[in-house]
């Protein structure tokens, strides 16, 4: 066991929560994005409805996540990004996402995948091709964040699925709601 | 073993594509609903068997076919084996888990409980978290369809959950 203060590491995060066969994540992914594009029929319903759904789960997420990581409070968003880019992706996916692209504010920053086992064994056939395939990752990061107080804007600006050379979603802050007293602070 | 994900990323899709196909897309039409959920169930047993068969002889007969089901297939995807076989050697199989990791999961609890208390609006809940419960399991009835169809088997699954966390699949294979 780690010290009770300090965070966990990627690697000793990962190994402790309960984890199954990455196939069953990816199919199972994969039939819901086919069967809501028979379903919903607009591709940009799709984007939506992948966009909430990673939302929802981002807003449940984070809870574990702050439960079982040891991370304290972070100082500004820059030290969030790298917490969730170190962390968070290693906790739930197995693998570390990269930020990059800050601008002058520390406001904006891209985190970028290489390596993203949301679409092992993925192809998108050309008549998806506005489909936002991995809309639930940046869902999830939005909605995560909303529940530690930042509303944020996330778009993808690079996607493998496209033809680029690896994933790279940008979060922009757009508004950090002030927290509200009295909050009870872990030791 | 190959790549693994955190438990709570399947988790989350498949309750969220529940809550979606319930709420937000057939809040009207439970049985719409349900079928569609089947059927992304089924896409995935049928992708799953595909890759785990790959290096398998052919299943000799029905009872072969299910016993992989039960074993291999059940460990690949929950760590665990079904905890029960049964058949009436007429083609219906019915497969027991004691402590099935899907239900275990999902946080109904508090309305479980509360499903024979006498309040009203306890009741109710109790029901919905019922019947929440019930169009997740469709999930892992299209699975087991869509394995057994991909083994040249043609069926239907229903499951039973009158004894939770315990969950029974009910295999009827058509002649």
């Amino acid at each position: 066991m780690p010290p009770a203060t300090g965070p966990k590491s990627g690697d000793a995060l990962f190994a402790s929560v309960d984890r199954v066969n990455a196939e069953l994540f990816t199919l199972t992914y994969g039939a819901i994005v086919r069967q809501l594009l028979t379903d919903l029929e607009e591709v940009e319903e799709v984007n939506k409805q992948l966009d909430q759904m990673g939302y929802n789960i981002g807003t449940r997420l984070v809870d574990e996540f702050l439960a079982k990581s040891n991370v304290s409070r972070c100082v500004d968003f820059k030290e969030t990004a790298d917490v969730i880019a170190k962390l968070g992706f290693k906790m739930f996916l197995g693998v570390t996402a990269t930020v990059t692209n800050w601008d002058a504010e520390g406001t904006s920053c891209s985190f970028v995948l290489e390596d993203n086992p949301l679409v092992d064994f993925v192809e998108l056939p050309d008549t998806c091709q506005g489909l936002q395939y991995c809309n639930v990752l940046s869902g999830v990061i939005r909605g995560a964040l909303e529940m530690v107080s930042m509303k944020t804007e996330v778009t993808w600006v690079r996607d493998m699925l496209r033809g680029d050379d690896a994933y790279e979603m940008r979060v922009k802050l757009t508004k950090q709601v002030p927290e509200e007293y009295p909050y009870k602070d872990d030791d | 073993m190959g790549r693994e994900v955190a438990e709570s990323c399947v988790d989350g899709v498949v309750m969220e594509m529940v809550a979606a196909y319930c709420g937000r897309f057939y809040a009207t039409k439970p049985e719409l609903a349900a079928r569609r959920i089947e059927a992304i169930g089924f896409q995935v047993g049928h992708q799953l068997t595909e890759r785990y068969t790959m290096e398998r002889p052919r299943f000799s007969d029905h009872l072969e076919a299910i016993k992989f089901i039960c074993k291999d297939f059940w460990s690949e995807l929950f760590k665990k084996q079904i905890d029960n076989l049964k058949t009436n050697h007429r083609g219906t199989f019915v497969l027991q888990d004691n402590r099935f990791r899907w239900l275990t999961r999902v946080s109904i609890d508090p309305s479980v409980e509360s499903m024979d208390a006498t309040e009203n609006d306890s009741t109710t809940l109790g029901d919905s978290a019922a019947q929440t419960t019930s169009m997740l399991l469709y999930f892992p009835c299209g699975i087991i369809r869509g394995a057994l169809t991909n083994l040249g088997i043609s069926c239907s699954v229903t499951a039973d959950m009158s004894n939770l966390p315990a969950c029974s699949f009910v295999v009827r294979i058509k002649t």
